[in-house]
């Protein structure tokens, strides 16, 4: 019988992936633009709080949209009708966006007309936990009606985000959401994570968001 | 949930890796993956036997050992393993403190290949 050799390989699976997200930062950071990667379940609230977000920053920063979605671009077409450029990215199937898909796009952009672009990923919280996209930051939208166990299924997304935008607070009258618990339970696993309460129905909560996001872009800004 | 890029990752490493070599065959790899990772180790040996027919890698076996979440007190700097279902309940068994950051426990790694 033949001998087996061993062959050290001690190679990331994703090294391909992570070096394409740190060459995507890289140009990114020459250009001045900052890139936030938007994650969350279906029915979130990703579109609204993109939609809330754009108003925000309109007469700020200039805007684009990165839309990912498996298969269609109804998400793309609202963003188009807040007169913000948008690229739909359809992934047939795919259940996340990496750094490849997101590359595919910002060929489609002109950096230098840009302060500020945001992926809206695929709705799901496991698979895009997993994938660096190249984005400057990470944030994930927890809807009320989700419930607030979600940090005790999903731990690894909570410890990939920068912040977390608890969405549609004017359910909580009818739902059974602990906040206090949630605050706790996302803070073990994340004490620098930051927490915005939002409702996009209501406009609740909208300014404290605007405003960190503002700050996180003009201190990127200053500092690239 | 993603599987299946992620098997076809492996093989592309695996199967680099084996040509080098100039390998008749790979028998074994190796893989490292955190505890975080919501990997289904079964569905990586399903995908890889369907993607890896007619390769250098056909009848791998894929071994996988899960390294443990850790997390590090930031009163006292003890790092110590979590059992991801009780990551909402952090203590640091040295001081009790309930403040810690996450260390690792995100791992992907190829460690490696067994080949004839």
């Amino acid at each position: 019988m033949a001998d087996i050799r061993l062959i050290e390989i001690k190679e990331e699976i994703f090294a391909d992936n992570d070096k394409l997200a740190g060459e995507i930062r890289e140009r990114l950071r020459e250009k001045e633009v900052f890139m936030l990667n938007l994650m969350a379940s279906p029915g979130g609230g990703k579109t609204s709080l993109i939609v809330q977000t754009l108003r925000g920053m309109k007469d700020h920063f200039r805007t684009a949209v990165i839309e990912g979605d498996i298969d269609s671009i109804v998400d793309a077409e609202k963003v188009a009708e807040e007169g913000i450029p948008a690229v739909q990215l359809r992934t047939g199937g795919a259940c996340h966006l990496d750094a490849v898909m997101v590359n595919m796009a910002l060929q489609e952009m002109n950096f230098d007309d840009l302060d500020l672009i945001i992926i809206e990923n695929i709705g799901n919280l496991v698979c895009p936990a997993e994938f660096d996209t190249g984005a400057v930051r990470n944030v994930m939208i927890l809807s009320v009606p989700e419930g607030d166990d979600k940090p005790l299924k999903y731990p690894l997304m909570f410890t990939v985000c920068d912040a977390i935008v608890v969405n549609k607070v004017d359910y909580l009258a009818i739902a059974d959401f602990d906040m206090a618990a949630l605050k706790q339970r996302v803070l073990k696993l994340n004490p620098k994570i930051k927490i915005f309460e939002v409702s996009c129905k209501t406009g609740e909560g909208i300014p404290a968001w605007i405003k960190w996001l503002r700050n996180e872009i003009t201190a990127f800004k200053k500092s690239a | 949930m993603h599987e299946l890029p992620v098997t076809e990752n492996i093989l592309k490493v695996v199967l680099r890796h084996a040509e080098e070599a100039k390998a008749g065959k790979v028998v074994r790899v190796s893989l490292r993956i955190g505890e975080l990772s919501d990997i289904i180790e079964e569905w990586l040996q399903r995908y890889f036997d369907y993607l890896s027919k007619g390769t250098l890698a056909e009848g791998a076996v894929l071994q996988v050992e899960r390294t443990p979440v850790i997390f590090r007190c930031e009163d006292c700097g003890e790092s110590f393993p979590v059992k991801v279902r009780e990551v909402h309940d952090i203590a640091c068994p040295s001081c009790g403190g309930g403040k810690a950051t996450f260390v690792s426990g995100r791992e992907f790694f190829i460690k490696n290949i067994e080949v004839i």
